[in-house]
């Protein structure tokens, strides 16, 4: 596992929403508060210059910590800390952490405000951090991102209706760099997109990494495109970290039987004619997820222990995994 | 050989706007054999939704068959009646949408639907012997502990359940054909995988066939025995799966295919096709994939290839002129 320095360090993130009726309707029908435990205690690093995936089912909490990481929403508990400053509370300096980093959205419509000119869009983080001044040379920068995006400084003129949905994400991404950015969040980058638009944009992506040192947290539910893009991958399963490795080692080697299973799924392109376990079931309401490990009820391993306690993360031969039947060796 | 179940010859959807009329199928021409899927996959606007709806006769107006014919058992069925052509929708041929909800009513519990379709189809069917059926049909397609699910409604069921149950729906009256259009693609993965497995059973023990529009190959791999790759409104390519998954004869398929990422297969890039689809208002000349073509050649900017026969197959290239006559 790697040891380089971590850019980024989340410690036992939680974050958790309330998602009861109104009180006056509680009490009258008797309901009790409702919690969704979006993200429950979650914990990894990023080294710089890597790519450290989340993949899950939707719901598992991969956009909740992707929202969290950027500051989107405050925690309910745990720590991220930045090159090993903590980001607490003090105002000015999540200020300038955040301006290290920038988020990448799945949905390339409603990232972008219809009514702004592109080059108004893609200045904004140079204006909000006075980066640069004096509206010729803005414009130059501008027209300077369009191009590495492999649009046209012409573009510029424009408005984002002009545009199809690859090359609004081609927008949203210039407008992350022109933030200066160590380090991305790109949440679903690419599933909004046809697969031959896909592939231009995770060219770009891999191209810009290496142009200028970035440092990704990428959030998707395509295995294949992970396993394409990282070096590391984390697995979610119901709000917690379930299996993390390097990307080699993840798909050579699943350990946990929901990455097994998640693999399972991978379209069989090659036509091998592959025999699959049938998955069984549906990942259940985060609401009141089962109790001890929460893919008991579809695991096949399960055990009385399963049912009651939950399993924590631990190294096993490159992997960190929380199951108990990996822990006991029964698999 | 035996007829074809349908068979599309030259099929031209069209939709009238202020700006001019725009052609979003242009010459398609394919069939489906009784019992077989069907993979008919491209990119969002290359046609192949509106193909599905020609078939079933439910293209959004003004979008309107504009040529060709739709043939099912050797009848035509794209000039009927909008009448005649409501019985035929149901009875003979299903249809699946992305959208568990548009075929679904809120308002009705999911038993009431299934009684309720089953006995339009056949009206000597009572309503006990209805529930029976309906009950089957749940059972069939996966839904667990269904004595209690068939009084539940539809948004009491999660995405993977609801999609089964209108799998159900279009089950009711043992139709010969189902159009399937993106049926997965709203669902989790392995949900993904638990709904392809159903159709494929499904297929195989009641004999029906399967048109499957997708825009994703992996689903195409694990599914179809033939498929058509659209490309702006035409067939690029069609021809037994295997055969255009391993060995693409259009350069729009070699670099589609070029351009998915495999788990296994660590690339540096991924293959690029430059550019984007082009609107249907500014089709180019000739061939439409020229522009973004790595292999184009002079007389692709000015003729239309029309689609030639492969193994088991047709590709609409001029590369592919050579191997042979017109189809
Ligand atoms: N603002 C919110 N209020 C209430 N619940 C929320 C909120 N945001 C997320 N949740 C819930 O938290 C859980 C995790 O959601 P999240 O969006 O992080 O999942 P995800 O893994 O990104 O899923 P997807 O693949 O669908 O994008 C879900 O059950 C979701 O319904
Ligand atoms: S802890 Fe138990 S239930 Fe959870 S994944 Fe491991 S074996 Fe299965
Ligand atoms: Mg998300």
């Amino acid at each position: 596992m790697s040891s380089a320095p971590r850019l980024v360090e989340i410690t036992d993130l939680k974050r958790y929403f309330d998602v009861s009726s109104p009180w006056l309707n509680r009490v009258i029908e008797g309901r009790p508060r409702q919690i969704v435990k979006a993200v429950d205690g979650v914990s990894f690093g990023i080294a710089k210059g890597e790519t450290f995936s989340l993949v899950g089912e939707s719901g598992c909490g991969k956009s909740t910590v992707a929202r969290l990481v950027v500051g989107l929403y405050p925690p309910s508990g745990g720590r991220i800390a930045f090159e090993g400053k903590e980001i607490g509370e003090d105002r000015t300096a999540r200020a300038q952490v955040q301006s290290r980093m920038q988020m990448i959205f799945q949905d390339p419509y409603a990232s972008l405000n219809p009514r702004w000119r592109v080059e108004d869009i893609i200045a904004e983080p140079i204006h909000t951090r006075k980066l640069i001044e004096g509206k010729k040379a803005i414009r130059d920068r501008v027209g300077e991102l369009l191009s590495q995006v492999r649009l046209a400084p012409a573009d510029m003129d424009k408005y984002p209706h002009e545009f199809s949905g690859g090359q609004r994400q081609r927008i949203s991404i210039a407008r992350a760099l022109a933030g200066q950015p160590e380090f991305l969040v790109c949440d679903e980058p690419t599933s909004a997109l046809d697969v031959s638009v896909q592939a231009q944009i995770l060219n770009l992506m891999v191209e810009l990494q290496q142009k200028f040192g970035l440092t990704y947290l990428f959030i998707s539910h395509n295995l294949a495109v992970v396993f394409h893009l990282s070096t590391r991958v984390g697995v979610m399963y119901l709000g917690k970290l379930v299996e993390w490795a390097d990307t080699a080692h993840l798909f050579e080697r699943p350990r946990h039987p929901y990455t097994r299973m998640l693999l399972d799924t991978i379209p069989d392109l090659d036509l091998t004619g592959r025999q699959r376990q049938p998955v069984g079931g549906e990942v259940p309401s985060p609401i009141n997820p089962p109790s001890g490990c929460s893919f008991h009820p579809r695991c096949p391993f399960a055990t009385e222990r399963c049912r009651a306690e939950p399993p924590n993360l631990r190294d096993v031969s490159g992997s960190s995994v929380a199951c108990h039947a990996v822990e006991e060796g029964r698999i | 050989m035996a007829d074809p179940l349908l068979k599309v010859e030259d099929l031209k959807v069209e939709f009238p706007t202020r700006r001019g009329t725009l052609v979003a199928v242009d010459g398609v021409s394919l069939h489906i054999d009784p019992g077989e899927v069907l993979g008919v996959v491209g990119e969002s606007g290359a046609g192949k939704s509106m193909t599905g709806n020609a078939i079933i006769g439910l293209l959004e107006p003004p979008g309107r068959v504009a040529g060709g014919r739709i043939l099912f058992e050797g009848r035509r069925i794209d000039d009927l009646p909008y009448e005649e052509m409501r019985k035929i929708r149901g009875r003979h041929i299903g249809a699946i949408f992305q959208d568990p909800l548009t075929s679904l009513n809120p308002l009705y519990t999911v038993g009431r639907q299934l009684i309720e379709t089953i006995r339009t189809h056949d009206e000597a069917v009572g309503e006990t012997d209805a529930r029976t059926r309906a009950l089957g049909l749940l059972r069939e397609v996966g839904i667990p502990a269904a004595e209690a699910r068939i009084d539940h409604y539809p948004h009491q069921f999660s995405g993977g359940m609801r999609q089964r149950v209108v799998i159900a729906l279009a089950l009711c009256a043992n139709p010969r054909l189902i159009i399937a259009d993106e049926p997965t693609t709203a669902l989790d993965v392995s949900i993904q995988a638990q709904i392809i497995a159903l159709i494929k059973r499904l297929c195989r023990e009641h004999g029906t066939a399967v048109m499957l529009v997708t825009h994703d190959m992996g689903v195409i791999a694990e599914t179809a025995d033939r498929v058509a790759v659209m490309y702006s409104g035409r067939i690029a390519e069609i021809g037994p799966v295997r055969e255009v998954i391993k060995h693409p004869r259009h350069p729009y398929t070699v670099g589609l295919m070029g351009s998915i990422p495999k788990v296994g297969q660590r690339r540096e890039k991924l293959t690029q096709i430059e550019g984007t689809m082009p609107r249907l208002n500014a089709i180019p000349r000739g061939c439409a994939f020229n522009p973004r073509c790595p292999k184009v050649f002079a007389r692709c900017r000015e003729e239309r290839p029309d689609p030639r026969p492969t193994p088991g197959g047709a590709v609409a290239c001029w590369l592919n002129a050579a191997a042979g006559r017109p189809a």
